[in-house]
Order: C-alpha cells, then structure tokens, then sequence
C-alpha cells in the first residue's frame, strides 16, 4: 500500500504513515466510517425498497390514463371515483377503453400466520388492461370466488404457491368467504401488506360487501395508439365535471406516489433522515479523526513548514488521509450493509439489496464526505506556526 | 556574488504586540555573516536571539530596516516568496521535531524532497548518505522512538543538511544533549558545514560551544553588544 501510495502522489505517503502508525486508532477509524457506511446503506437499501414496492402494483395493470380521487396519492389510498366519469372519459375520441380498479386489503388466517392481501378487483372480460404476464390468466377469474394469487407474499410457503395450477387450485379463506386460486404471479411483499391477489370486479364486491360496484377506487384508461397522452388528460380536465379528480398519465401516477412515499410519508422522511445521520456520523467521525490527526503532529508540521513546505502539501496530506479512511472505510461497510440488506429481504420478502447504483453512490458520497471532512480539518493547520519551534 | 556575505543586516528593528502593549524586541541591528563562517549567537533569555533568528530564517516578516538574505531582500517579500526562500535553508531545533509516524531515512528525505525535481528514489539515496555521514547508516529504517536523544539530533542534522543549504540555522541543538553527544553534533556541524560551504548561525547558552565558534556575538536587551573574531578551536 505505502508502495503504491507513494508511486501515485510522488512523494511519502505521509498521511498513510500518519494512520497506520497507531493501528489501533486507526483500525477504530475504519470501523466509525464503515457503521457510517453501514448505516447508509441500510437505510438506502429501504429506501429504495420502499421504491421499488411502491411501483411495483403499478406494473400488474396496463393503462395510459389513471383518474383517481382527489385525496388519492397512491394506489391504495384514498377515495373512491364514481364510475360516471369512466362514461364521461369514454366520450374523449382518443379513450379507446377504460376499466374500473377495485383495491383493499384481504386478512387471510393461515394458522400460523396471519397475513395481508392487496386485493384488486379488475374486470376479466378486459385482459389489456393487466400486465401480459397476468392476462393469459385472467378468463381464470370469471369464476365466481376465483383469484390469482401472488406466489411471492409473505407467509405463503414457496412450494405451496408453486403448486397452484388450474389443475391443483389452493381454496382458502377470506373476508368469510373461501376463495380459489388457480394460478400465481410474481408480486411479493410490500411495505403496506404482506401480498397480493387479482379477483374479478365480481368477486370483490362478494368479498367486500361495503363497497359499491359504481364506485372503483381508480378508473384506467387505454387510449388511441398514436394518441397524445398529456393532451388527452387536459381535454379530460375540461370533459368530466368534477374538477378535484386527479386525471394523470399512469407512469406520472406512479412517480408522484413514489415522491409522496419517499417525501411525505413518515416513512420515507425517517429512511431519508436516517441516510442523513448516517452521513453526518461518517462526517464527524472522519473530522474527528483528522482534526486530532493534525492536532497531533502540529509541530511536525510547523517544522516541515519552516522547511519550505507549502499549505497545498499540507492540504495533500490530510485529504490523503481522508481518502484513505473513505475508500477503506467503504469496503466493510459495503460487506456488512449489503449482508445486512439480504438477510433483511429474506426475512421480509421486501426487495431489499445493494444495487449497482447504490454501491457506486455510496462510495463516491463516502470519498465526497471524507474531502468535505478533510477539507474542515485543514482549518487547524494554520495554529501550525514554524516561528514557535524556536 | 560567491564571495558576498549570505546574510546582511541594516538598522533591524523588530517589535511585538501593538499600541499601548507594543514592545521592541530588536533595536538597531547590523550584521554580516560571510559564506562559510560558523558563529554562535549568545545572550541572556529575552535578549532577542530568538527573534532574530526567525527573521533571518523568514518565519517572521521584516518590520522595519533591510535584510538581505543569499542576495534577497527579505522586507516586503511575500509569503510565496519566503517560503521558496526558507527552502535553500537548514534548520535545526532545540527539540529534534522528527515526525513520529517517519523512519529516520524518511525525516531525512523530507529534507530533499522540499526541492521541486527530487524524487523519491534520489531523496532515499541522498538520506541514506547523509545518515552515513552523522554515523547512523544502519538506523535508517528505525522510528525515532527507537533511537537515543543523541541519534535523533544527528538525525536532525541530517535532514537540516540533506538539501545542501546555504545556511544552517540552529537553536540550542545542543541543549537536550549529554556532554559527549554535543560534543559530537557540534563536530558534525563544523565538520559537514566546512565541507559544503555552508554558513552556520547557532543560538547557544552552552559554553562548550563558544571554542568552536569563528564568531560569537552577543546580544543583551534587544542590541548586539558584542561581536568578537576568533579562531576556531
């Protein structure tokens, strides 16, 4: 390492020898950046799992136009739409075809475990409306009590979802009724319940008797190919009398969930705090280090200083050290954050994982942080003064 | 220019501190010190040798009179300018002020590769001479931790002396020192200067010192009071 310092800043890896020459506080150092590293990491790994389960029932359904309640800023949440302002959105000549979006969540006793299903009640005489892995499946569901399930939910063993087919449906039991499922799709766990399942519109009025078949809680909308999509939505705005409906482009819906879960939700502020203190601990630890580093060896400097070493070199040395402690510091903290991240996932059935993206944006924060740190830390080289040596 | 004096003073005036609590340290000071001279500085504690040392070594800016140091003025000079200065200069401290975390080979190469152009390769092998010199070839890779008191002012010596200055400047090096390390140190200094040409100016309460001396100057109360010739012992 001193080596191949040294070929690279062509002169004596100082800051190295400076580190190394106390192992221990050195080896604590590491440590601090790497819990820093670790903690980013594992709040980033949520935050991008919130992320990704987020969208994730976006990609089950097929549609250009969303309209939802004025409250809605999710898929699941909000108001109902009354299904008066599909027929009003039918009269657009590009809406080619629309769909009421039935949502709520299904508690299903396992005995062992009790867990959450989203439920979405969708018309199966509209299969274009569902992603193309589903709509092969979807005449499944004009079977009265028929559901496709998700073969990824939390609690739901791997070999009994891999055994539902047509031939070897699982029944069970739901909101008082017994269900059947006759096949699966990939969804998975999600922050909000612990699966999910596709019913017919039918189906889920039987299961929630509350609910009102004029009114879903979103309507989709497929529109002309070639259509104008942001120019049907304003022409929607002006047709449908109710001027509070949310009318978005589906792929807009999604994203504005995405920044309300990340920006709004108590969630997503605590995960985006979390990320926050955990680069703040990884700054002050590298300050920490750095500013006794140089507090230590004061008179070291003010004598190289008297030698005709100038304020860059001195610069060098500390954001040498800096780098150091960032990109040595970065590796343990990418083991344990990502072993820590995986066995979350297999615990929770959440997406959680270092990504590419995440790694490289954590190490370029990690080296960014330590400079920053560094830089702060050059401050107390002017208390280094060659005229006191004497 | 080779035989000009390396360092020249005229009417030096130096103060500290500012309006009420102003008080001048340096009074009138003129001097001279020819290429290759060893002088020591003497005077009691407050006298003044202290400041002016680190005037001459441009770690403190000229307030009033001119000094001339290797044909530089030194009044005026700004900060870039004295510390590219500062580099054709050897210091040597009472305390030896050796980097902890740096073997002994590498404080010394810290004395080389201040100079722009000096590798590392050639600053290891001009360390590794120059530790040879001082008697200390087989301690090149110790940490000065491990050295004795005496091995680590010779390591000093060393690094002041590895970038061939033109003028040494040291500050009771001998102080730390039993009487047969100075003894050494001194020899080392007179031996090395006289080689390379160098000019030495060393502060000093040790008496031992003064028979080495081809100069001692005194300076009581901020004035030089005394400046004798003598032959070098």
């Amino acid at each position: 390492m001193k080596q191949l310092l040294q070929r690279l800043l062509g002169r004596l890896p100082i800051g190295w020898l400076q580190l190394t020459h106390n192992p221990m506080r050195f080896a604590a150092a590491l440590v601090g950046v790497a819990f820093a590293n670790v903690l980013v990491f594992v709040q980033l790994g949520i935050m991008t799992s919130m992320g990704t389960a987020t969208l994730r029932p976006y990609s089950f359904f097929d549609a250009d136009v969303m309209i939802s309640a004025a409250d809605a800023n999710g898929l699941t949440d909000g108001g109902n739409v009354a299904r008066q302002w599909l027929l009003q959105a039918m009269a657009d000549p590009d809406v080619q075809d629309g769909m009421g979006l039935f949502i709520a969540n299904a508690p299903w006793d396992r005995g062992d475990a009790d867990i959450s299903l989203t439920t979405f009640g969708v018309d199966p005489a509209r299969p274009e409306f569902v992603a193309s892995d589903i709509a092969g499946d979807l005449s499944l569901l004009e079977v009265q009590d028929a559901a496709i399930l998700d073969r990824l939910a939390r609690g739901l063993g791997r070999e009994a979802a891999a055994a539902i087919r047509p031939q070897s449906p699982l029944s069970f039991e739901t909101q008082g009724r017994t269900l059947t499922a006759y096949t699966t799709f990939a969804g998975g766990g999600g922050f909000g319940g612990d699966g999910y399942m596709i019913v017919s519109d039918q189906t889920f009025l039987s299961l929630f008797p509350a609910r009102s078949s004029t009114a879903p809680d979103h309507i989709l909308l497929r529109l002309r190919p070639g259509a104008d999509g942001p120019a049907v939505v304003a022409r929607l705005h002006r047709l449908i009398s109710d001027p509070a409906l949310r009318i978005r482009i589906y792929g807009d819906a999604a994203q504005e969930e995405l920044t309300y879960q990340q920006t709004k939700r108590p969630t997503g502020i605590i995960f985006g705090f979390g990320v926050l203190i955990g680069v703040l601990v990884g700054l002050v630890i590298v300050y920490q280090v750095l500013s006794t580093d140089v507090a230590d060896h004061l008179r070291e400097y003010a004598t190289f200083k008297a030698m005709g070493y100038d304020q860059k070199f001195f610069i060098g040395i500390v954001l040498e050290e800096a780098l150091i402690l960032g990109v040595l510091g970065f590796l343990p903290g990418f083991a344990v954050g990502a072993t820590i991240l995986t066995a979350m996932g297999k615990i929770t059935t959440l997406p959680l994982s270092v990504t590419p993206f995440m790694a490289i944006t954590v190490f370029v924060g990690t080296v960014v942080f330590s400079a920053l740190s560094g830089a702060i830390a050059t401050r107390r080289l002017a208390a280094a003064d060659p005229a006191d040596l004497f | 220019m080779t035989n000009s004096p390396i360092v020249e003073i005229t009417g030096l005036n130096h103060w500290f501190g500012e309006d009420a609590a102003r008080k001048q340290a340096l009074f009138d000071i003129n001097l001279t010190l020819d290429r290759g001279s060893f002088t020591v500085l003497m005077g009691p504690s407050g006298s003044g040798k202290t400041t002016l040392l680190t005037l001459i070594g441009c770690l403190r800016a000229v307030q009033d009179g001119a000094l001339r140091l290797i044909g530089e003025e030194l009044k005026g000079a700004d900060q870039a300018r004295l510390v590219m200065i500062r580099r054709k200069l050897g210091f040597i401290f009472q305390a030896h002020n050796l980097h902890e975390s740096l073997t002994a080979g590498q404080n010394v190469m810290m004395g080389a590769q201040v100079h722009p152009g000096v590798d590392a390769d050639l600053a290891a092998r001009a360390a590794g001479h120059l530790l040879g010199l001082v008697g200390l070839a087989d301690r090149v890779a110790y940490l000065p931790a491990n050295l004795s008191g005496g091995q680590k002012q010779r390591v000093a010596v060393a690094r002041a002396l590895v970038g061939s200055p033109a003028l040494l400047l040291a500050d009771e090096p001998t102080a730390a020192l039993d009487k047969d390390s100075a003894s050494e140190v001194i020899d080392l200094l007179r031996r090395l200067g006289s080689k390379r040409g160098m000019t030495t100016l060393l502060v000093t309460h040790d008496n031992r010192i003064l028979d080495r001396a081809d100069r001692i100057l005194t300076l009581e109360d901020g004035r030089l009071v005394s400046d004798e010739d003598r032959v070098a012992g």
